[in-house]
C-alpha cells in the first residue's frame, strides 16, 4: 500500500503513444517529456508550523538514497546550506532555512517491513506517524511513542527526539529506535545504533538534522489488545494538585498529561484537568477486534454537524485574550463533569491526537503576514519545577501574554546528547504573534528564559523560536554541546548542514556559511 | 477585506497580445513584473518600450513546452522580483484546423502550450501560494473550452481542460486564502486571432487587460467573460441542443 505508481520512473509521452521515432529525434526528449526522472524540486515558502517564522526556499524531494546524495551534491553545485525538513511540524524555524535549499525527506514513504511477533518495524524516514499506526494497529501494535499530532515523519521525529504524553514512562522515540540510516555530508551511508557508533547513533538522535540526514527508522512498537485506552480526567484546582496527582499515578498510568488554563491566577493559578489513560490487557476489550479495524479510529469529520474543516473560522472569533480566558473557563468547568465520569475508553488515535481533533485550528491565529503562534515549551528538573513554572505562568500572564493554550507533562532522562528531557517537569505555552505583539512577546520569553534557566531548565528544539546561543550554552549538560559540535565537524565539516535554528542557537562566526548567502 | 494589490507580478505568454498589454498596464501601475515567453526579442522590445514606466520589468525567453525548465525559470523570476503576488498564464496557442484534418502533432503541440504548460507553470505557482497562504492565480482561458465546437476540437479541449484545473485548483486553495481567476475572452484582436476572417463583438487587447486585472483585483468572480457581454452569448451557445449545435457555424 505504500508503493505508489508516483515513485516509478515515469515513461515520457512518446513512449506511451508508442511513437519511437520521438523517443529516437534528436537529442533532446520531445516535447518537454525527460529520459532521466528529475529530482522532484519546487520554490515554495517554508515556515514552521506555527506559521511566525518562515522563509522562501528550493524545496528538494528526494526518494532514495542516491537522490539524498544528489541534493548534497546540488547544495554544493549553488553553494549554499541545506536545511532538512519531514512534515515541517516543529513550531519554530527548525526546518526554515533562509539561507539556503530545503531537503524534505517526506517522499521516502515506504514502510519497509513489519514483524507482528516482536512488533518491530522497519520504516523510511518519511514515513509518518500516521502511516506507521495505520500499519501496525490492525496487527496488534501501536508506536511507543506519539506526538500530539500523528502527522509528523519518522527522520523528523527522531530528528528531534519527539515524546508524547507517556515520557514519563518509556522516554522519547528514540528510546524505541533500534537502528538508524543516516546519509552523512560526507556521503557516507551508515547504519548507527546502539554498538555501532554509539556516540553518533545518541546524537544524530535530537540532533536536529545538524549531522546528517535519516534515511531509515527501524523502531519498536507496542503490543496492544484493544483500540481504546481506558481514560480519566480529573479536575485540579491548582499546579501543585495537578503535579501531586500525576507525580502519584505514574505507577500505574501509561499516560498522563495535564491541560491547564493560564488564565486563571492566583491561588487557582495552574488549575486545569489531567488526562490518565491506561492500555487495556488482553481481554478486557471483548470488541477488540473491532476497535483495531482502522475504521473505528477514525477521528469524526463533523462536531455537533458543523463540518470540521470549517470549525477554524468559528475558533478564530475567540482569538484574543477575552475570548480564550472564556474558553478556558468553560473548558475547566466541562473538566468537572468530565471527571464524574470517571474511566470510559476512547479510541488511541482520539485520545492521542488531539492536534489533528479540529483540522487547521491554527488558522484561528491568522492565515498571513507572520500572525500565527509560537510554542514557548520549558523543562524543570522536579526539585524546582513547582516555583519556576508557577512564576512562569505568573510573569507570562504580568507582562500581558497569557498562553492561550498550556500543558504540562512529567519527563524522565534519556540517554542522547543534547536531549531536551530531564527528570522533571514540562509546561508548554502556546503563544499568540502577531506583527503589534512580536517584540513584546520576545522580551518576555527572554524574561521567562531566565526564570528558567536559573532553575536549571532547558527547552527543546522541535517547539522553540527563541532562545540565542548563550542559552544553548547554559542548558545542556556540561560538554554536550562541545561534543555535539564536535561531531559536527567531524561528518559535517564544511557545515553544510544548517537550518535557521542552527545559526540562532549555534552560531559560530567561524563557519564557511553564513546567513545571507 | 482589501482588494489585492499586486506589486509583483509574473506574466507567462507575455510577448504579444492580452499578455503583453497585462505586463504593461502592470507596470504602468507601478508593479514589478516578470515576463515570459518563447521570443526574446519580442520581450525585449516590450521591456524597452516600459523604460520610463514606474515599475520595472524582468524578461526571461522560455518555451512553456519545456516544462523541465519551468521550476528553475519560476524560481529565478520569484527570487528577482522578491516574492510574488500575482501569477498569470496568458500563453496559448490556436493553430488553424481543417475541416477533414486530424493532425495529432499539431493537435497535441497546442495541448502542450495550452494545458500542459498552463499546468507546469500553474503547479509552481499554486504551490508557492499554497505555502504562503497568498497570492492571486489566473489563467486566461476562451469561450471556446465552453462547447465542443466543429472548427477546433482540441484548441477547445485543451480550453476546456485548463478550465477544470483552475477550478479545482480554486477550491483546493481558497482555505489557503488564494484567489484562482479563470478569464474566458471572447474574441480580442490578438496575433492568434489575426488569421481569422471575421472575429464577433472583437475588443481590443488593451481593454481586455484593463477588464482582467480589474477583475482579478476584485473579489466578485471566480470565471469572468471578457467583454462581460461574452457571458450571455455562452449561456445562449451552451443551452443549444446537441442535434442543432452540429447544423451550425459556431
Amino acid at each position: 500500500m505504500y508503493e505508489t505508481a508516483d515513485r516509478e520512473a515515469r515513461p515520457s509521452r512518446a513512449a506511451l503513444v508508442g511513437d519511437s521515432e520521438l523517443m529516437d529525434a534528436g537529442s533532446d526528449p520531445p516535447r518537454g517529456t525527460e529520459r532521466e526522472p528529475r529530482l522532484h524540486r519546487a520554490f515554495e515558502y517554508v515556515e514552521g508550523w506555527g506559521m511566525a517564522v518562515g522563509a522562501r526556499s528550493r524545496v528538494l524531494r528526494p526518494r532514495s538514497v542516491e537522490e539524498v546524495l544528489l541534493c548534497y551534491e546540488a547544495a554544493r553545485r549553488d553553494g549554499v546550506t541545506l536545511g532538512l525538513r519531514g512534515a515541517g511540524c516543529s513550531y519554530g524555524d527548525a526546518s526554515v532555512n533562509r539561507a539556503g535549499h530545503v531537503l524534505d525527506v517526506s517522499r521516502l514513504d515506504r514502510v519497509l517491513s513489519f514483524d507482528r511477533e516482536s512488533g518491530i518495524a522497519d520504516c523510511e524516514a518519511g514515513v509518518t506517524i500516521a502511516d506507521l499506526w495505520r500499519h501496525t494497529l490492525p496487527r496488534g501494535h501501536w508506536p511507543m511513542v506519539v506526538s500530539g499530532t500523528m502527522f509528523p515523519t519518522l527522520g523528523g521525529a527522531a530528528g528531534m527526539n519527539i515524546h508524547g504524553k507517556n515520557n514519563f514512562k518509556v522516554g522519547t522515540i528514540g528510546d524505541a529506535i533500534l537502528e538508524i540510516d543516516v546519509v552523512l555530508p560526507t556521503g557516507e551511508l551508515v547504519t548507527l545504533d546502539r554498538q555501532r557508533r554509539p556516540d553518533l547513533f545518541h546524537a544524530v538522535i535530537g540532533g536536529f538534522g545538524m549531522l546528517g540526514t535519516i534515511t531509515r527508522v527501524k523502531l519498536k512498537t507496542k503490543r496492544v489488545y484493544s483500540g481504546e485506552v481506558d481514560v480519566k480526567g480529573v479536575s485540579s484546582a491548582h499546579l501543585g494538585a495537578m503535579m501531586e496527582y500525576i507525580d502519584n499515578h505514574t505507577a500505574e498510568a501509561d499516560y498522563l498529561v495535564g491541560w491547564i488554563d493560564c488564565f486563571a491566577q492566583g491561588a487557582k493559578r495552574g488549575r486545569g484537568l489531567v488526562h490518565h489513560a491506561r492500555y487495556l490487557a488482553e481481554g478486557e476489550d471483548s470488541r477488540a477486534e473491532k476497535t483495531m479495524q482502522l475504521g473505528y479510529q477514525s477521528l469524526p469529520s463533523s462536531i455537533l454537524g458543523f463540518p470540521k474543516s470549517e470549525v477554524w473560522r468559528i475558533l478564530r472569533l475567540f482569538n484574543h485574550d477575552l475570548g480564550m480566558s472564556l474558553v478556558n473557563w468553560t473548558k475547566h468547568q466541562a473538566g468537572k463533569l468530565e471527571q464524574r465520569k470517571g474511566f470510559h475508553r476512547q479510541s488511541h488515535a482520539g485520545f492521542n491526537f488531539l492536534l489533528d481533533f479540529v483540522p487547521n485550528w491554527k488558522f484561528a491565529y491568522g492565515r498571513g503576514g507572520l500572525r500565527g503562534l509560537i510554542q514557548y515549551q520549558v523543562f524543570v528538573p522536579k526539585e524546582t519545577a513547582h516555583a519556576a513554572l508557577s512564576e512562569v505562568l505568573r510573569r507570562s500572564a504580568q507582562r500581558g501574554h497569557t498562553a492561550f493554550l498550556g500543558v504540562l507533562k512529567r519527563h524522565r532522562p534519556d540517554p542522547f546528547l543534547l536531549t531536551h528531557a530531564v527528570d522533571g517537569w514540562s509546561l508548554a505555552l502556546d503563544f499568540k504573534v502577531t506583527p503589534e505583539n512580536r517584540s513584546s512577546l520576545w522580551d518576555t520569553t527572554d524574561e521567562l528564559t531566565q526564570i528558567v534557566l536559573a532553575a536549571g531548565g532547558r527547552f527543546y528544539f522541535a517547539k522553540d523560536a527563541v532562545i540565542g546561543p548563550a542559552t544553548a550554552r547554559a542548558m545542556f549538560p556540561v560538554g554536550a554541546r562541545e561534543r555535539f559540535l564536535a561531531l559536527k565537524a567531524e561528518v559535517d565539516p564544511e557545515h553544510l548542514l544548517q537550518t535557521d535554528l542552527w545559526r540562532r542557537v549555534f552560531a559560530d562566526p567561524s563557519e564557511r556559511f553564513t546567513a545571507g548567502c | 477585506m482589501q482588494p489585492p494589490r499586486f506589486s509583483r507580478a509574473l506574466v507567462v505568454g507575455a510577448s504579444s497580445g492580452i499578455g503583453a498589454e497585462l505586463v504593461r498596464q502592470l507596470v504602468q501601475k507601478g508593479a514589478h513584473v516578470a515576463a515570459v515567453a518563447r521570443r526574446k526579442s519580442e520581450l525585449d522590445a516590450l521591456a524597452h518600450s516600459l523604460a520610463g514606466a514606474q515599475g520595472k520589468v524582468i524578461v526571461r525567453a522560455h518555451d512553456v513546452t519545456d516544462v523541465g525548465d519551468v521550476p528553475l525559470a519560476f524560481e529565478e523570476l520569484v527570487r528577482a522580483l522578491g516574492g510574488l503576488d500575482l501569477f498569470i498564464y496568458a500563453a496559448g496557442v490556436m493553430t488553424p484546423v481543417g475541416p477533414e484534418e486530424y493532425d495529432t502533432e499539431k493537435d497535441l503541440m497546442m495541448l502542450d502550450v495550452n494545458l500542459g504548460g498552463c499546468v507546469a507553470w500553474g503547479n509552481a505557482a499554486a504551490r508557492l501560494f499554497h505555502t504562503q497562504r497568498s497570492g492571486t492565480l489566473v489563467g486566461i482561458g476562451s469561450i471556446a473550452g465552453d462547447r465542443g465546437r466543429k472548427g477546433a476540437p482540441v484548441y477547445g479541449a485543451s480550453k476546456a481542460g485548463q478550465d477544470h484545473y483552475l477550478e479545482s485548483l480554486r477550491n483546493r486553495l481558497a482555505e489557503r486564502n488564494v484567489r484562482v481567476l479563470t478569464i474566458k475572452p471572447g474574441t480580442v484582436e490578438t496575433p492568434m486571432t489575426e488569421h481569422l476572417e471575421k472575429l464577433v463583438m472583437p475588443v481590443n487587447a488593451e481593454r481586455a487587460a484593463r477588464e482582467i486585472l480589474g477583475a482579478a483585483r476584485g473579489r466578485l468572480w471566480n470565471v469572468r467573460y471578457v467583454p462581460l457581454r461574452w457571458l450571455a452569448v455562452s449561456r445562449v451557445i451552451r443551452a443549444i441542443p446537441s442535434f442543432l449545435f452540429r447544423r451550425t457555424n459556431v
